[in-house]
């Protein structure tokens, strides 16, 4: 049976390793190339990279760095970050990324969805968004969770998938970076409307965050950044837990 | 020299990457004299069966691959495994080369637990049903990364291996004389991947 998989992430600015709490007052932590091979090594099922730099003349860097990870890292890497248009699709994916994440550019213009399912295929596409509760609801945020769209997070994510959005990856503004467990609520609401893939972010703070999350069977997988990066959480240890606790793991 | 076959299909970065990474002499190439100097032949593939074939078609080297498949080991990647076989179902019915027997069908037919997401992506154990020297360093078990919609059927009598999803039992690595195929990502199977293409390259 499939594994459930455990994806750090990396936020990469300036070519540098970076992350938030709240998506604010970011921090520099390394290179991502080392960083890479790091997590290959310790097991890690998945790669993604953000690219949250800001200017457009700054993206070469970017894709320099994704070129020497995926020529030395031979598992998924996704990428996401600035990707607005079809070309920026092709961009990273003759870099070597596997799957281009689309969040804010999909807001600016949601065909992006449809025409990059078409030209790549579902598989390669993934929906990334960020969300927040307002008024009880789930409510989709833009421009890293700073603006809030108005858009029901729900009806935003059947669309997408409509689309041909091969998988989602959920964050949940509320849980980021507070490190007591992930938005199950949100998770399981999302898992009721849309069968595809859905990768939790935004919440994990130890282990047992992450067993708990896979008690959901609508996840498939879970992603943090900060406690793989401080190394609060080793993922090999993380994977002989969860496997213990019954969780298919790829050890 | 392992010669991937260029016909316009897939991001071969990757591919190509690993290989070299082992070491390994590597050209992707689309002219039929450089297949026929190759000491093996990789066919890779993503995105749909009948697309994948016209393009094929167009490139003029079917009847090469077809020829060379009897002199040198040839190892189908995804669709480029799928491509191998007598014919398709995706959107309609398609011719394959012929070189392993069997069909490719819809995964989400075979599947009586609706809930299980189509594609087939992730990791997923390779249980070995036949031993072979594409396994040479590869353990029963080891996990793999599947991205696929169809699988190839009725194939049993060339089957190396399946990995288990739902009642399904996706037909994992196939051989059929010197033809291999996998449905897998060896490129993007970590260590496991790595090692079974080592072995694809000492064969």
């Amino acid at each position: 049976m499939l594994a459930k998989r455990i994806i750090p992430c990396l936020d990469v600015r300036d070519g540098r390793v970076v992350k938030g709490t709240n998506f604010k007052g970011l921090r520099d932590l390394a290179d991502p190339v080392d960083m890479a091979r790091f997590y290959n090594a310790a097991g890690a099922d998945e790669l993604v990279f953000y690219d949250i730099t800001a200017s457009a003349e700054d993206r070469g860097l970017f894709t320099d760095i994704l070129r020497r990870v995926a020529s030395e890292i031979f598992i998924p890497l996704t990428v996401g970050g600035g990707i607005r248009k079809l070309e920026d699709f092709d961009r990273v994916l003759k870099c070597g990324a596997d799957k281009v994440s689309v969040n804010s550019g999909a807001i600016a213009d949601p065909s992006i969805i449809a025409a990059a399912a078409k030209r790549y295929g579902d598989q390669c596409v993934v929906l990334s968004m960020d969300v927040k509760r307002v008024d009880g609801k789930f409510r989709l945020f833009a421009k890293g969770g700073r603006e809030d769209t108005g858009i029901d997070a729900m009806e935003w994510a059947v669309r997408g998938v409509g689309d041909g959005a091969g998988e989602i990856v959920l964050n949940s503004i509320d849980t980021d970076g507070v490190k007591s467990g992930f938005d199950l609520e949100m998770l399981d609401a999302l898992a009721r409307r849309v069968n595809v893939p859905i990768i939790a972010s935004g919440g994990a703070g130890k282990m047992e965050h992450f067993a708990e999350l896979f008690t959901h069977p609508g996840v498939d997988a879970g992603l943090a950044a900060s406690i793989f990066h401080t190394k609060q959480v080793d993922i090999k240890d993380l994977k002989r837990f969860l496997r213990g606790k019954g969780v298919e793991m790829r050890l | 020299m392992v010669a991937i076959v260029d016909y316009g299909v897939g991001n071969l970065f990757s591919l190509q990457s690993s290989l070299r990474s082992l070491g390994l002499e590597t050209e992707v190439t689309g002219e039929a004299d450089h297949l026929r100097a190759a000491d093996r032949i990789i066919l890779p593939g993503v995105g749909a069966f009948g697309d994948a074939r016209g393009k094929l078609d167009a490139t003029g080297l079917v009847p090469v691959l077809l020829e060379e498949a009897g002199r040198k080991p040839l190892l189908g990647i995804c669709l480029g495994m799928q491509l191998l076989f007598d014919r398709s179902f995706e959107y309609g019915e398609h011719p394959g080369l012929g070189l392993v027997p069997g069909d490719v069908v819809f995964l989400g037919e075979n599947l009586t637990d609706k809930r299980l997401k189509v594609p087939h992506m992730g990791w997923n154990s390779l249980e070995i049903l036949r031993d072979d020297p594409l396994f040479r360093y590869f353990e029963n078990g080891e996990y793999v990364y599947y991205v696929h919609s169809f699988y190839a059927r009725n194939c049993r009598d060339s089957t190396l291996g399946i990995s288990r999803y739902g009642d399904a039992a996706v037909t994992g690595a196939v051989r059929r004389g010197n033809v291999w195929g996998v449905q897998f990502h060896p490129e993007k199977s970590g260590a496991a991947g790595l090692r079974l293409l080592r072995a694809f390259a000492e064969l």
